[in-house]
């Protein structure tokens, strides 16, 4: 059993006079790679956004390591936790290099240069993300899929160990999809980073995923591995609809295609 | 756009250029052997180290504070239209002056004038109110904090109209005359009633450039790179207003220049705050002191009142640089 990255219990989340979340309770363990699934409205991101006390719950305890989220300071948590918006239709007037760089914002300090530390860190994050072409380029002139790529190479440049996404290939086109699932799956396996993404495409989740968490209308309805959500109708259920398995080749798990069979 | 480097060079030159030149512009040219004179008998000695220099140090010192605290209101609020006098702060000076003017009040403290003072208690009242309403409110969110703004500020405009409508013709003349904002009467007394303000705010926002940066990108990816949104937010208000409260008490309600300077100079060599808060500093007091001096010698002997040059040159250059600019929006 891996230790604990975050623990969730008993979490209520309330925004404005809406329950958006009710009592949920999640382990995501180091090293893991948990996907948030559920139809349109079911707290996914309002959870995601709890992580890094974007948000604050009403109620419930929420631990980072094993203490209280409440007792760290935002820069104690962004040394720790990354987060990756929804691909922002807004564009930005900074330079591909200076956008990352604002990911070192916790571990600068007012009125002191950026160091030798800070640089290195940038420049393995454009590395990481194949964005080293691009680092003098304004953010404007990208694409959605270069700009997703800059979002997370910003968030791999604060230097945590931590990862929340929140629907990283949402907007995308098939060619850009690919990279980020295959850059998630890299930072994953081989920089050994613990993942929360959340997604409402299943096929997304499963295939980068080594643990999911399912939720309808605020509530955790399904908590398991990929494996498990496939089997039997607990999918059907999540997502109150009907869905077909479809055998890919090279792929232990089939492919899930959502509907009755013509 | 040139490099934000050569762009702050080039500000910089030309706010040279503007503050040595400009106290010697008047109703007369003061030649340099005159000022450098001894004898401070000579009458345009003493108009120029008495009179100008100090009105060209506060017109400089005024417009470098409006124009840094519309840049930050528009990083705060990410709205190109937020400045502290769309929030109110500038109908509530205004407020303070015509109270003042239909009272009669005739005192002074420190050698700043009643009218000064009330202006200044205004603009911070109405900072108080809009910051108290967006409190009622949970989240101190952008949108609540420009409403309230435009609430109050349109809640005082009413009472500065009716206190206009209900003034003797003398008196409401008065009130007009300081809404229109103006440099006549300052002195070295003036220029140090605003530094302090102007001088620490400057320093705190040295202290948050990063935080500015990231606050342009929006409430939750500030958060997430470990900005602390609200307390961040809660120092940038007070700071600016405080500031702008300052400059309004003195030179009366300046406005266009914490709208447009920042747009301009964001034209020019980028949105980085590093560039951007120097640029709009430089900027905005060259761009104010030669206004003032256009206002002082355009109708001379008369005066033009210099809210209406910031205005008049502003506009148009403004909507200029917006329509030829070929950088993607």
């Amino acid at each position: 059993m891996t230790a604990s990255i975050f623990s969730i219990r008993d979490l209520s989340v309330q925004l404005g006079n809406a329950d958006i979340l009710h009592s949920v309770s999640v382990e995501v363990g180091e090293g893991a790679c948990t996907a948030i699934i559920g139809p349109n409205g079911a707290g996914k991101t309002t959870l995601l956004k709890c992580l890094n006390r974007i948000l604050t719950p009403a109620s419930g305890t929420l631990e980072l390591r094993g203490k209280p989220l409440g007792t760290y300071t935002q820069k104690d948590i962004a040394r720790q936790v990354a987060y990756v918006p929804q691909v922002s239709t807004t564009s930005f007037e900074f330079t591909v290099y200076d956008f990352v760089m604002l990911g070192r914002y916790p571990h600068l300090s007012p009125f002191t240069a950026v160091s030798k530390e800070d640089k290195d860190a940038v420049l393995y994050a454009l590395t990481l993300t194949n964005l080293l072409p691009f680092q003098d380029r304004c953010m404007t002139t990208l694409s959605g899929g270069e700009r997703q790529a800059v979002f997370i190479a910003a968030a791999l440049a604060q230097g945590g160990s931590v990862l929340l996404m929140d629907e990283p290939t949402t907007y995308l086109d098939y060619k850009h999809q690919i990279e980020v699932l295959a850059l998630i799956k890299r930072l994953h396996r081989e920089e050994n980073m613990t993942l929360v993404l959340v997604t409402h495409d299943v096929n997304h989740a499963v295939a980068v995923s080594n643990h999911v968490v399912g939720l309808v209308e605020g509530r955790v309805c399904f908590d398991g591995t990929p494996e498990t959500l496939l089997d039997g109708d607990t999918l059907d259920t999540v997502f109150d609809t009907p869905f077909q398995r479809v055998p890919c080749a090279g792929q232990t798990l089939p492919l899930v295609i959502p509907g009755d069979p013509a | 756009m040139i490099s934000p480097r050569n762009s702050l060079i080039l500000l910089l030159v030309v706010a040279v250029l503007t503050l040595a030149l400009c106290p010697l512009i008047g109703m007369k040219w003061i030649p340099l052997s005159t000022i450098l004179h001894a004898d401070s008998s000579v009458m345009d000695a003493n108009i120029f180290w008495k009179i100008r220099v100090p009105r060209v140090l506060t017109a400089f010192l005024a417009g470098s504070a409006l124009a840094v605290s519309g840049m930050v209101f528009q990083a705060m609020f990410r709205n190109p239209l937020a400045t502290p006098f769309t929030l109110g702060v500038s109908s509530g000076a205004s407020l303070g002056a015509a109270l003042s003017v239909t009272l009669g009040l005739g005192f002074s403290l420190f050698g700043v004038s009643a009218t000064s003072i009330l202006a200044f208690v205004g603009s911070s009242v109405s900072i108080l109110l809009v910051y108290g309403l967006t409190r009622l409110r949970q989240g101190f969110s952008t949108a609540t904090m420009l409403l309230s703004g435009v609430a109050v500020s349109f809640f005082f405009s009413s009472l500065i109209l009716f206190l206009q409508y209900s003034a003797e013709l003398y008196n409401s003349f008065r009130m007009l005359r300081w809404v229109m904002g103006g440099l006549g009467t300052v002195g070295y007394d003036s220029l140090l009633s605003i530094f302090p303000f102007v001088a620490t705010g400057v320093l705190l926002l040295a202290y948050v450039t990063h935080e500015l940066n990231l606050l342009v990108l929006g409430d939750d990816i500030a958060m997430s790179r470990g900005v602390d949104v609200r307390k961040t937010k809660r120092l940038l208000f007070f700071v600016t207003s405080l500031m702008v409260g300052s400059v309004v008490a003195v030179c009366g309600p300046i406005g266009f220049i914490g709208m447009m300077v920042p747009h301009i100079c964001r034209l020019l060599g980028g949105h980085d705050h590093r560039y951007l808060i120097p640029a709009s500093l430089l900027f905005g007091g060259t761009f104010l002191t030669i206004c003032d001096t256009f206002a002082r010698t355009v109708l001379s002997p008369a005066e033009l009142p210099v809210g209406v040059i910031t205005a008049f040159l502003g506009g148009p250059f403004f909507v200029a640089l917006l329509l030829t600019s070929k950088e993607r929006r």
